[in-house]
């Protein structure tokens, strides 16, 4: 736990100098919102239909920047493989990267949020309260199958390229929970509990393997 | 077993042009569909199929897994490639006879997504294992391959909710398969795992030989950098 919690003081302590991830993400997501809504041009009824699957394919878009440098910068040094020789759990070192992820995405979701409100002149017809709840298990989703995806593509040739046509595939009950989630609150016309519900076994089955197979991909040899 | 390999081929041929013949010429003529129907013979025995080289693959990568075999691991490559095959005749098939008979190329149903999404995750494990730098490709895709088995129950679970529309009635509706059609359908299914079976067979030779090439030019070049170092 310890190694978990230095470890994520490090990852925030970097990004909050730097701020390389976070720009990127920001700017990446503001760009889709404005591409997407001035190619559409909805009126509000409309864009209550379709801003669940907006918000979300920008938010996945913009994640997957953030994801890619994960163990980028691990990699310079050799830091990566000093992780492996020492004794520390493997899955402490994969929970703080997840974390670390958890926390840059929820920030840009944060910061993001308001403009698709106004861009798109979003007000939800259906329990709001249940959006932070999507939001934090579709998050958690996308985050700890890309931390584990990313430590996968590190070993291949363009990796960067590599982490979407891993995790996409696999995301995408994941993100078809999250768009029909948001959808039925936003228009209010069905319940979102069965989604949230299969998002919350999505983020529990998908930790359970990630912690179980992490330590034999950090190892991979 | 080099001899077993050309009497297979001459009874996968046999069987599939027999399971052509029959059904084409033997198979009653479906009262409503007509003659579009008998596309019928090829999409179902290639999803079966599909399925089953998927089932193999999962288990040929739990078994590297906990063993680390290089065969099981031979056996998950070469069934995720021929299952993406017959996946990729599944989902071609299924729109040509979908637009005549149901007035649509493609709908969000149950069975369709299920399948493309199984075809989506496979190709995205093709793709890694062509990627990946040799010494690390069997690990990461056979995490990738029990990653994928992980989420087929939640696809299923999501289109399942997400919609329920179509086709019970063809297949699997209870007995409405008139059992003429049935018995051509199971030719045509053990025709078509013949084919699978010796497509497998012979593309697992050919990994296997082209595995100990690699291994013997590594080898080579080890040497010789050996011997002119020792020069």
């Amino acid at each position: 736990m310890s190694l978990t919690r230095a470890t994520l003081a490090k990852d925030l302590r970097l990004e909050w100098r730097s701020k390389d991830a976070i720009n990127s993400m920001l700017f990446f997501a503001l760009l889709v919102v404005v591409i997407f809504s001035f190619s559409f041009d909805p009126t509000a009824e409309e864009s209550r239909q379709i801003a669940g699957g907006l918000v979300w394919v920008a938010f996945l878009f913009a994640a997957v920047v953030a994801l890619n440098q994960t163990w980028a910068r691990e990699l310079r040094n050799q830091v990566l493989d000093a992780y492996r020789v020492s004794p520390a759990p493997a899955n402490s070192l994969f929970l703080a990267k997840a974390f670390g992820n958890f926390i840059f995405v929820s920030v840009l979701e944060v910061l993001m949020t308001p403009l698709f409100i106004v861009f798109y002149n979003l007000r939800a017809l259906g329990p709001a309260y249940q959006l932070p709840m999507v939001a934090v298990a579709g998050t958690w989703a996308i985050v700890v199958n890309g931390t584990f995806f990313a430590a996968m593509s590190l070993r291949t040739r363009s990796r960067e390229i590599m982490l979407p046509l891993l995790l996409f595939p696999i995301s995408i009950p994941a993100l078809l929970a999250m768009v029909e989630a948001t959808t039925a609150i936003l228009t209010g016309e069905a319940s979102a509990k069965f989604w949230i519900v299969l998002l919350v076994a999505y983020d529990v089955v998908f930790t359970v393997g990630s912690l179980w197979l992490f330590e034999t991909v950090l190892n991979a040899e | 077993m080099k001899r077993a390999f050309p009497i297979l081929g001459v009874v996968t041929a046999a069987l599939l042009s027999y399971a052509l013949y029959e059904a084409l010429v033997v198979a009653p003529t479906e009262a409503t569909m007509g003659d579009v129907q008998r596309i019928f013979y090829y999409h179902v025995p290639s999803a079966w199929t599909a399925f089953l080289l998927f089932l193999i693959n999962f288990v040929a990568s739990v078994v590297y897994l906990i063993r680390r075999n290089t065969k099981a691991d031979i056996v998950a490559l070469v069934t995720a490639e021929v299952g993406v095959v017959f996946c990729t005749v599944v989902l071609i098939t299924g729109p040509i006879w979908a637009r005549p008979v149901w007035g649509i190329w493609w709908t969000w149903d149950l069975r369709l997504t299920l399948t493309l999404v199984l075809w989506l995750i496979y190709v995205s494990y093709l793709v890694l294992r062509r990627f990946s730098s040799s010494g690390q490709t069997p690990l990461l895709a056979a995490v990738l391959a029990v990653f994928g088995a992980l989420d087929v129950p939640l696809v299923y679970f999501s289109i399942w909710y997400f919609r329920t529309q179509h086709p019970s009635p063809v297949i699997g509706g209870g007995g409405s398969l008139d059992p003429r059609m049935g018995r051509v359908l199971l030719i045509n299914w053990a025709a078509f795992l013949c084919f699978a079976f010796m497509v497998c067979w012979s593309r697992y030779r050919l990994e296997h030989l082209h595995r100990e090439v690699e291994e013997m030019q590594a080898l080579e070049s080890m040497l010789e950098a050996k011997s002119g170092s020792a020069s």
